[in-house]
């Protein structure tokens, strides 16, 4: 898909992203614009519908996720700055088409299911880059969330894509793979279990005194980082897609 | 304790009881780890684990999707072998028959090997209302007997206790049921390990009659199977002369030779040894060797249940190895009780609702007692994708509750959200919304994000949930579906 001409790809925002952290897709825009690649933004897209799906209201995600695949018809790719949202549209859509009993529905499924990329694997396994051009000095650690590392298994892609951004001191992150705690409604449900993993995934951030804690999911980084920021721990929450869209001109 | 889970409050209430309790949390979150990095040390070793695992899963789904042919292979087995064959359909039944047997040779006590089956059933408190006790020769159970608690863990059941609290319950309660401890006592696991073994020693060669329940079942053989660490099940399984094995129907496999991916999964999986020290496998009687009476109770108790649910079925295929409990990290935290069954953590989560419905309040919180961050499929050794069956119970929770005259908050907010999802028009107003509030908020609010970004501190009503111990952004004043409208998608100009 060198430099995708002819390529139809579109840019699937969450829901979080879009009425929360409006920068994530900003950045994404300019990420992939810089890298060549022109994305569409269906406007008559919405949400995954995972938030119903993972709380068990399946006849509400019906609609929803017909939404989703009327909306992203035709395009070769989808891209989403969402591991869990990309999860959704791969494992659990089937899910939802089943219950609607819907064959027309079960195939539209199919079709935009295995078209749907979380940013890391579109960079990395369709454009075929690791180095996005990237320019970030600062100390940064990276939190996989859970549904890139297990549902999707984005692997060290990100962790290839941050180590070839200029002037970045990238530590490991001790646990990094043991859950956050935030788990969409779980952190409501069960809030008190959700903020005691979500204090010990803070405290493992600040035992790396990175200034900055990156991961692929802007919901967990809401929860961890809004935990970091009660407990005045200094330190910033940013999604990969901001930190790969630096450049020297926003650090002047 | 009252040593019963009966009337145990729904999962949140009881996990935040034991979030406070912070020997506990210190307790577990060792221990947890220690096995987990064991575990994943001696899985490492083996090269084909996968195809191990696929193996595994493979056995006990064949034998699963054959259930009553296997079933009735066994019984024939069985009974061939000289064993008598009871069947029971719930708890109640099984303990009549043991409670029958068990007095029809006049005694007012047995012995007991670990079995996940019958703690399932209560038949030690069903036993106790009868007349007869039953005596746990596991350590951790014995600990978990004598301290007259509740088991938190399908491998430990004693996790939730460190070494003084045992001390202190051997010292306080041996005594009162049989062989006292010493009363030098120490807390050197060697020196617990030795007082709980004279007082056991006693009790075997005492019992004529015990109980214990099974690993795996082999139909063409007749071949109940224990595996065990300590030898106490061993002892159980020779020394009496009336043996009752309580199985559940989902243990059973079709030959012997299926065990063989199923013993080797499940020590590397349960304590992190490359094998365990014991295997005892006994088919029946053999005439002046063992017990001479052998009686098998096959359990159903909502097993049938689970295996016409198409996605919940794969949870029988559970070989109690209890590894997911070990890397779930809201097991780590709240421990097994505030499950509120013997049966804890991710596997407890499914196999409850499953076997029992979710009609009442405290099963139908487990489904959601969990983050479904999918650790616990990726160590599970028969493949249970554990994450799927607690979204699909959560929708039987949902689907129970349809029907409500006054629905749920939640069901209503739901449906809100399906609403407003249903179309990008009726999100954008929604989002205008919020955007208004986060200009409220933003002038009002005292926390400033690193970055600059205003917050919300605590707030009232159904957001305190969440701001309890998180700052919450305030929402941007301009969604990205607006700003994308204002500036073309960036190309006016408005990139950032
Ligand atoms: S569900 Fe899997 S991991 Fe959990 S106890 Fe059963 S076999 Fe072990």
């Amino acid at each position: 898909m060198a430099g995708c001409r002819g390529v139809r790809v579109a840019l699937q925002i969450t829901c979080v992203n879009d009425a929360m952290f409006p920068d994530t897709g900003k950045a994404v825009v300019r990420l992939l614009r810089r890298l060549g690649v022109e994305v569409d933004f269906p406007r008559a897209q919405t949400c995954c519908g995972q938030p119903m799906v993972n709380t068990g209201y399946l006849d509400e995600a019906v609609p929803v996720v017909r939404r989703f695949v009327d909306a992203f018809a035709g395009y070769d790719a989808i891209v989403t700055p969402s591991g869990s949202c990309a999860g959704s549209a791969r494992h659990q859509h089937s899910i939802v088409a089943e219950r609607a009993g819907d064959p027309a529905l079960a195939a539209a499924v199919a079709e935009t299911g295995p078209r749907t990329y979380e940013l890391s694997e579109f960079l990395v396994d369709v454009l075929g880059v690791t180095d996005v051009g990237a320019y970030f000095p600062h100390r940064t650690t990276y939190h996989p969330t859970c549904h890139s590392l297990r549902m999707l298994g984005v692997g060290d892609r990100p962790t290839r894509l941050l180590e070839a951004v200029r002037g970045i001191e990238l530590v490991d992150l001790p646990h990094a793979s043991e859950c956050c705690g935030f788990g969409g409604t779980f952190a409501l449900k069960n809030a008190d279990t959700s903020i005691a993993m979500g204090a010990d995934k803070a405290r493992h951030v600040r035992d790396t005194g990175a200034e900055v804690l990156v991961a692929g999911d802007n919901s967990c980084l809401m929860h961890v980082g809004g935990m970091l920021s009660r407990q005045r721990a200094g330190v910033r929450v940013m999604h990969l897609a901001e930190v790969l869209a630096s450049t020297e001109e926003d650090e002047g | 304790m009252t040593g019963t889970f009966v009337g145990m409050p729904a999962f949140p209430t009881a996990a935040r009881q034991a979030l406070g309790d912070t020997q506990l949390r210190r307790n577990l979150a060792h221990a947890t780890h220690v096995i987990r990095d064991k575990r994943a040390k001696v899985v490492a070793e083996v090269e084909d684990w996968e195809e191990l695992r696929l193996a595994g899963a493979g056995v006990k789904e064949a034998a699963l999707r054959d259930l009553a042919t296997h079933l009735e292979t066994l019984e024939a087995s069985l009974v061939r072998a000289g064993a008598t064959v009871h069947w029971a359909r719930d708890a109640e039944e099984a303990c009549a028959i043991v409670a029958e047997v068990t007095k029809a040779h006049g005694v007012d006590e047995v012995v007991k090997v670990k079995s996940m089956a019958t703690a399932e059933i209560g038949l030690n408190e069903a036993l106790e209302a009868e007349g007869i006790a039953a005596w746990e020769t596991d350590l951790a159970e014995l600990i978990v007997q004598l301290g007259d608690d509740l088991p938190s863990h399908i491998l430990v059941p004693a996790i939730h206790r460190n070494r003084a609290e045992i001390r202190e319950i051997f010292l306080r309660r041996m005594g009162d049921v049989g062989r006292p401890a010493p009363a030098d006592l120490t807390d050197e696991p060697a020196v617990l390990a030795a007082a709980a073994r004279a007082h056991l020693r006693e009790k075997f060669l005492r019992a004529r009659v015990a109980v214990s329940g099974a690993n795996f079942a082999v139909a063409d053989t007749g071949t109940l199977v224990v595996v065990e660490s300590e030898g106490n099940g061993r002892m159980c399984l020779t020394l009496p002369e009336v043996l009752i094995s309580v199985v559940g129907i989902e243990k059973v496999v079709a030959t012997w030779a299926d065990l063989d991916p199923l013993l080797r999964l499940l020590p590397r999986s349960s304590t992190g040894e490359r094998m365990n020290p014991y295997t005892s496998t006994w088919s029946g009687v053999t005439p002046g060797d063992g017990p001479q009476e052998v009686h098998v109770v096959l359990l159903d108790n909502g097993r049938t249940r689970a295996l016409a649910d198409d996605v919940g079925r794969q949870a029988l295929r559970c070989i109690r190895c209890s590894a997911c409990l070990n890397v779930c990290p809201v097991y780590e935290r709240v421990g097994g009780h505030a499950y509120g069954s013997v049966y804890p953590g991710p596997i407890g989560a499914i196999l409850n609702p499953l076997l029992h419905g979710v009609s009442d309040e405290q099963t139908a919180s487990l489904p959601y007692a969990s983050s479904l961050c999918g650790a616990c499929f990726e160590v599970c050794p028969v493949r249970i994708d554990i994450p799927s069956v607690l979204v699909d119970q959560r929708a039987a929770v949902v689907d129970y509750h349809r029907a409500d005259r006054v629905p749920k908050a939640e069901a209503v907010a739901m449906k809100a959200a399906s609403w407003a999802f249903s179309d990008s028009r009726r999100l954008r107003t929604a989002e205008r919304a919020s955007g208004l509030a986060g200009r409220v908020l933003g002038r009002f609010s005292r926390t400033t994000l690193p970055g600059g970004r205003a917050a919300a501190g605590r707030l009232p009503g159904p957001a305190a949930g969440w701001t309890g111990a998180r700052d919450l952004p305030a929402p941007p004043e301009e969604s990205f579906r607006d700003w994308w409208d204002r500036t073309d998608g960036g190309r006016d100009g408005g990139a950032r």
